[in-house]
């Protein structure tokens, strides 16, 4: 249960050896660094060495079971609910580490939202399931939170749907409308990563579409980590590209790269469609 | 000889298919029988007076079970209060906390042995517990009773109907930073609380009609129940004590008391089943 938290603050190591492609110039958002995972005994990830940048899409991708979700689960410290279930090794945060037993978990998950495979509006009103966040982080007047969420909801591209319908039960939404109220719930408390558990693998394909434009307008203000099983939607939406298999990072680095001319052969037969 | 085997297999099919079916029909009737009986007897009883007038001695007319009604609201009231909270707790922290801890594992098996527990015995303990000591019967001890008689049902049942909340709501309001309080009893507590609600409503049906914790604990009184320190008047154990008395006026209001109860009883799972529908359709 030791965690190695010796390379505390400085600007975050760029580009370790374990990490051959190309690193981005500015320091990374976030920073893994040879993290081991696991379930009870079993291990799920292997020495996760990874950067990503800020104010991009990284993709995750990789067959079914290969720890992807259990490897952006780290970063948000989500998986902390399971008591059967720990993680070794470094994450940074703009180089503060966030395994740390002293870090304030509440603040480290304001700072990374989370969006999940299964949209899950809260048992609220509209307006309230944008609300319970920045009420539970910030102190303001009525007209202000008004106001917030508002903006949230036109980020998430679904004010001019629901702005007549704010008190409505957040689940009388369709799917994709469920979807982007998560969405808007998770940018109202003005986050700085968004981590996406294959966000679209449970709607239709216009919804899918919608949500593919919101994540390339949030990129802008955001840093985006979507796990995603398309690989189509990964070529579409990220920056960089991470293919995982069997719980370790096989490669990383511009998505065109890995789609286009991966160094590993076994990126390749999988990009390809040849398994996974 | 193939013909043959096929017709005995359909017969024994038959068969059990028109065994079960009379099995389930002796259960209805025997259900409809009680109802029919206590209607039938408890319907003559009922009158203004039975309702708004305290039980008098046999023959002076005008007598009625209004105390007893009075008495076991205030008695299940107070239970409810010291119950449900306590009830609600242990099954949050048999959901949310001791899932899997060796603590959880053994309050859940306690509740469930608590359940089948008879309860003349809880009427015992409380009376040792609680009469002995204070010398005197009491409708405290008698609140007490029933709750712990309603205690493992709320429990239980409010285990179950948190862990009916999927993890990914749970996650997803951990995820924009709530603490764990936070998404127990905001998010979680919402998106059960039809059925947290049906928990309640079933053990308070389940107590209404307990009789044997209340004759050790606060017994019954002819009078108005004006203190809790001393005898309160309730309608089982006016059920029990009238129905053997050998006037036929007291033994009406037996039959009353027993058709009120009923009737109590019914209209809760009726009206939970109301509410589990209606929410099933929203």
């Amino acid at each position: 249960m030791e965690r190695l938290t010796d390379s505390t603050p400085e600007p975050a190591p760029v580009g370790l050896a374990a990490d051959p492609p190309p690193a981005p110039k500015t320091p990374p958002k976030l920073s893994m660094q040879h993290l081991e995972f696991y379930y009870g005994k079993h291990q799920a990830l292997s020495d996760n060495t990874i950067d990503i940048a800020a104010n991009q899409v990284t993709a995750i991708i990789g067959p079914s079971g290969c720890g992807k979700s259990t490897h952006i689960r780290v970063y948000n410290r989500i998986f902390e609910l399971y008591r059967d279930q720990r993680a070794e090794g470094t994450v940074l945060l703009d180089g503060e580490d966030v395994l740390g037993p002293e870090v304030d978990v509440i603040e480290l998950r304001r700072k990374v939202g989370m969006i999940f495979q299964k949209p899950t509006p809260f048992p609220l009103s509209i307006f309230e399931n944008v609300a319970y966040g920045l009420r539970m982080h910030y102190r303001m007047s009525r007209n202000e939170l008004a106001e917030r969420v508002e903006g949230a909801l036109r980020q998430a591209a679904l004010w001019d749907e629901v702005k007549d319908l704010l008190d409505r039960p957040g689940t009388a939404l369709s799917g994709g409308q469920q979807q982007r109220l998560c969405i808007a719930r998770a940018v109202a408390v003005e986050p700085e990563v968004i981590l996406m558990d294959e966000p679209t693998a449970a709607i239709d394909p216009i919804a899918t579409a919608k949500i593919e434009d919101l994540i390339e307008e949030l990129e802008e203000k955001y840093t985006i980590v979507i796990v995603t099983h398309n690989m189509q939607q990964a070529a579409r939406v990220s920056d960089f590209t991470a293919f995982f298999y069997q719980g370790r990072i096989v490669e990383f680095g511009p998505t065109e790269m890995i789609f286009t001319k991966p160094a590993m052969k076994q990126t390749e037969d999988y990009v390809t469609g040849r398994f996974g | 000889m193939i013909h043959r085997a096929a017709a005995g297999r359909k017969l024994a099919d038959h068969l059990l298919k028109v065994i079960s079916a009379c099995a389930a029909l002796v259960g209805i009737l025997v259900l409809a029988w009680i109802l029919a009986v206590v209607l039938q007897r408890g319907a003559a009883a009922i009158s203004w007076d039975f309702f708004f007038h305290r039980t008098l001695p046999t023959g002076e007319a005008g007598g009625g079970v209004g105390n007893a009604i009075l008495g076991s609201a205030v008695l299940v009231g107070l239970a409810v209060v010291i119950g449900v909270p306590l009830g609600l707790m242990v099954g949050v922290y048999l959901s949310e906390f001791g899932r899997d801890t060796r603590l959880g594992t053994a309050v859940r098996f306690s509740a469930n042995v608590m359940m089948g527990i008879p309860s003349i015995i809880v009427g015992l303990f409380v009376y040792e517990l609680m009469v002995v000591p204070m010398h005197s019967f009491s409708g405290w001890a008698g609140a007490v009773a029933l709750a712990i008689l309603m205690l493992p049902v709320v429990a239980r049942t409010s285990e179950d109907m948190l862990q009916l909340v999927p993890n990914s709501l749970r996650e997803s309001a951990l995820a924009l930073g709530a603490p764990r309080w936070k998404v127990t009893f905001h998010i979680v507590f919402r998106a059960a609380k039809v059925g947290l609600l049906t928990g309640v409503l079933l053990a308070i049906a389940r107590i209404s009609g307990e009789t044997a914790p209340l004759l050790f604990t606060c017994l019954n009184s002819p009078y108005w129940p004006t203190t809790l320190n001393g005898y309160v008047a309730n309608l089982p154990v006016t059920i029990f004590i009238d129905a053997m008395q050998p006037y036929d006026d007291l033994v009406r209001l037996a039959w009353g008391a027993s058709l009120l109860i009923t009737v109590g009883v019914l209209a809760l799972n009726i009206s939970t089943r109301m509410i589990l529908r209606r929410s099933g359709h929203e």
